[in-house]
């Protein structure tokens, strides 16, 4: 069996270690035998939709978001969106998050289109919400770290991907934490939050392995480790919020 | 002065004598006493030095850098008042003038030699005028509290450019991030940079702080790569390109216990080689930025050129301690690019090394630890030994050797710094030698155990 992982614009979205997705979706997939070919996709490239099963879409400063959206106004984003609908899976995370959604609305000028494949609008907020994020999810414990003035709200075609138990997640008001639609993840938990959230890695390998292999298991890992990184992660984050 | 900085600093310095009644280090809080009953103490005493003052700032090499530049100074005979314990927010600056001034404010020596955190830079600026200010690199670090880079080297150009015609910008060519933060100062702008040929690949790190033009946003074309966007850069889109050099490092060879380098500079003449008696490229370049930092301040090269090859290494930076009959190899990391910088270092040294790994989260090593998976543990990964791993953040820094490839057998978890340096040292062949690689808070633990356990002493003792 084999994977392929496309990460988009690694040069210019991915901050504050969002790369470890990437290498805990690699590593997770290869201990079980999997072979997996990482490649990225740069901007001005020609992305091609049939190839990516998986899509990892980190954050990013206002500069590289610049840039990036631009990419994605013109054919890579109908690139990206057909291979959305043709059953790709995706993590975004931030930044990425944002792009993925309608619009994102600054303080004092004219809405940017996203990429419209989630159903989310994020407006500017004044104050950044800086620290640990714990959140509970359908299939465990979510914990990360957020750092983002974005303030994110869903509509009614994405669901929440969880509730926030500490910090503030999508917009500090309705306690939600990311959103899940379909075969796509978005959420504003760096950290690397992959790693550290072995349930999410391996909700993400099972879908992006199902778009060309058919239903498939996954052969269980022993995640003492990263079960424990989670824990000890999640103490710090009651204690120091 | 002010009756107001009088009574600011009578109270810094009670502070101070308290403190070292009750024998503890004194390298910030008297600062923040001084500064809390007059914000603009620093700008009072430091007007009495007759030589000015250096501000050495960047992301990484600062503390190395300032104390290169230090005994640069005192090699001209000068008598430099430096935050050396490497307390560098304005509070420690307000430290260490206290610390050498006199009950009227006055300090003791002649020219100010102080590190400051890049993130006050624009602060510090606001209540002093430097003669020289140096930038040696921005790279991404903490950015739960810098937030993003380029929004950092905006308000330090805008500082740069509120400054006198007669402070001197030193900048780092080879930095695109750095090399234009002078654009708008009035005043002389000098630069340094490596321009050895054989310095560096083409192959761009995996760090992208800076892969794009800051004028037009255009993918940077690099000739040559350094360290991460450090390097020898230029823009196809708009032509901007690394300026040149007035501190020139032509030649720069490598070996396992520092740097040979050959120097240039206008009107300089003929340099001998100098050798940078600590290893790593990272030195090499700080060397170079403290050697510019003298010129800018009209010391003779070949004075800087002696100091430098005389310099010892500060706390954490490579230095070695002895401990149970076994050698502790000190590196202090506190984001991708140091941890790289370090890492390569130690990997020019070949074979296979024992590790004390310690991770902090505290706000001075930065809440977020996300950092560490930008950090190339993949390549130290191979030469991994085996590692003891402790610290508050222990379970996500053993997580990062894991999925970088070091066996799980190789990898001990230990909760408590005694205890970690303890099996750290039971792990390593007596006579051998343990690299500590730790974050700032987290080699401030070890350091305070391994003075328990009777093997250091307290590093403000330096």
């Amino acid at each position: 069996m084999d994977l392929r992982i496309c990460h988009l614009y690694p040069d210019l979205m991915s901050i504050y270690g969002d790369r470890g997705n990437v290498i805990a979706l690699t590593q997770r997939a290869r201990w079980r035998g999997i072979e997996v070919e990482a490649r990225p996709h740069r901007a001005g490239e020609r992305l091609d939709p049939d190839r990516a099963d998986l899509y990892f879409f980190g954050g990013g400063q206002d500069q590289g978001q610049d840039v990036v959206s631009k990419d994605l106004a013109g054919p890579n984003g109908d690139a990206l969106r057909r291979s959305i609908a043709g059953g790709a899976a995706v993590l975004s995370v931030c930044g990425g998050y944002q792009l993925l959604g309608r619009e994102y609305v600054p303080e004092k000028a004219p809405a940017i289109p996203g990429l419209g494949v989630l159903d989310v609008t994020t407006r500017a907020g004044k104050v950044r919400f800086v620290g640990n994020l714990l959140a509970e999810a359908e299939h465990g414990m979510l914990i990360g770290f957020e750092n983002h003035s974005g303030r994110t709200y869903l509509g009614p075609a994405a669901k929440p991907l969880a509730q926030v138990v500490v910090g503030h997640g999508n917009n500090g008001e309705d306690r939600t934490e990311g959103a899940l639609q379909g075969r796509i993840v978005g959420t504003y938990c760096h950290g690397s939050v992959l790693p550290k959230n072995p349930w999410l890695a391996d909700l993400l390998l099972l879908w992006a392995l199902e778009r060309r292999h058919g239903p498939v298991r996954l052969a269980p890992l022993d995640d003492a480790d990263e079960l424990a990184a989670q824990r000890s992660a999640a103490e710090v984050a009651r204690a120091r919020p | 002065m002010t009756i107001r900085t009088a009574a600011a600093v009578a109270a810094g310095k009670l502070a101070r004598l308290g403190l070292q009644a009750l024998g503890r280090g004194a390298t910030a809080l008297p600062g923040l006493v001084t500064l809390a009953v007059d914000p603009r103490a620093i700008g009072e005493m430091a007007a009495h030095l007759p030589r000015g003052a250096v501000l050495v700032s960047g992301t990484n090499g600062k503390t190395t850098t300032s104390r290169m530049l230090a005994d640069i100074v005192r090699a001209a005979g000068w008598h430099p008042i430096h935050n050396r314990s490497g307390s560098n927010l304005d509070r420690g600056i307000a430290a260490a003038l206290l610390a050498e001034a006199s009950w009227l404010g006055r300090p003791r020596g002649d020219v100010g030699v102080f590190e400051v955190d890049e993130a006050s830079v624009p602060r510090v600026l606001q209540q002093m005028t430097p003669r020289v200010v140096l930038v040696t690199n921005l790279f991404r670090d903490q950015l739960d509290r810098y937030y993003e880079i380029d929004a950092l080297a905006r308000r330090i150009a805008e500082a740069f450019a509120a400054l006198p015609a007669d402070v001197t910008v030193v900048l780092n060519a080879d930095d695109p991030i750095v090399a234009r933060l002078g654009d708008r100062h009035s005043g002389p702008v000098l630069t340094f940079g490596v321009d050895d040929p054989s310095v560096g690949g083409r192959v761009l790190q995996d760090i992208s702080d800076a892969t794009h033009c800051p004028r037009c946003n255009t993918p940077l074309a690099y000739a040559r790569v350094v360290l991460a966007h450090v390097g020898d850069w230029s823009c196809p889109g708009c032509g901007l390109a690394r300026p040149p050099r007035d501190v020139s490092a032509t030649e720069v060879r490598l070996d396992r216990g520092g740097t040979l380098l050959r120097i240039a500079a206008p009107a300089a003449g003929a340099l001998d080689p100098v050798r940078v008696p600590v290893p790593g490229l990272y030195n090499a370049y700080n060397a170079l930025a403290a050697i510019a930092c003298a010129r800018a301040l009209d010391i003779g090269l070949p004075t800087a050129v002696r100091a430098i090859a005389a310099f010892r290494p500060a706390f954490g930076r490579l230095e070695v301690v002895g401990a149970g009959g076994r050698w502790l190899r000190l590196v202090l990391v506190k984001n991708p690019a140091g941890f790289n910088a370090a890492i390569s270092a130690l990997l020019e040294t070949g074979g296979r090394h024992r590790l004390l790994a310690a991770l902090n989260d505290r706000d001075a090593d930065g809440r977020d630890v996300s950092w560490i998976w930008d950090a190339d543990f993949e390549a130290l990964a191979p030469a991994v030994d085996h590692a003891v791993v402790t610290g508050l953040r222990a379970r996500d820094l053993a997580l990062r050797f894991k999925y970088a490839g070091v066996e799980r057998s190789r990898l001990h978890v230990v909760d408590g710094w005694s205890e970690a340096i303890r099996q750290a040292i039971e792990r390593a062949p007596a006579g051998g030698e343990v690299v500590v690689v730790a974050t700032y808070t987290a080699m401030l633990a070890l350091r305070d155990a391994l003075a328990r356990l009777g093997y250091v002493h307290q590093f403000w003792e330096d």
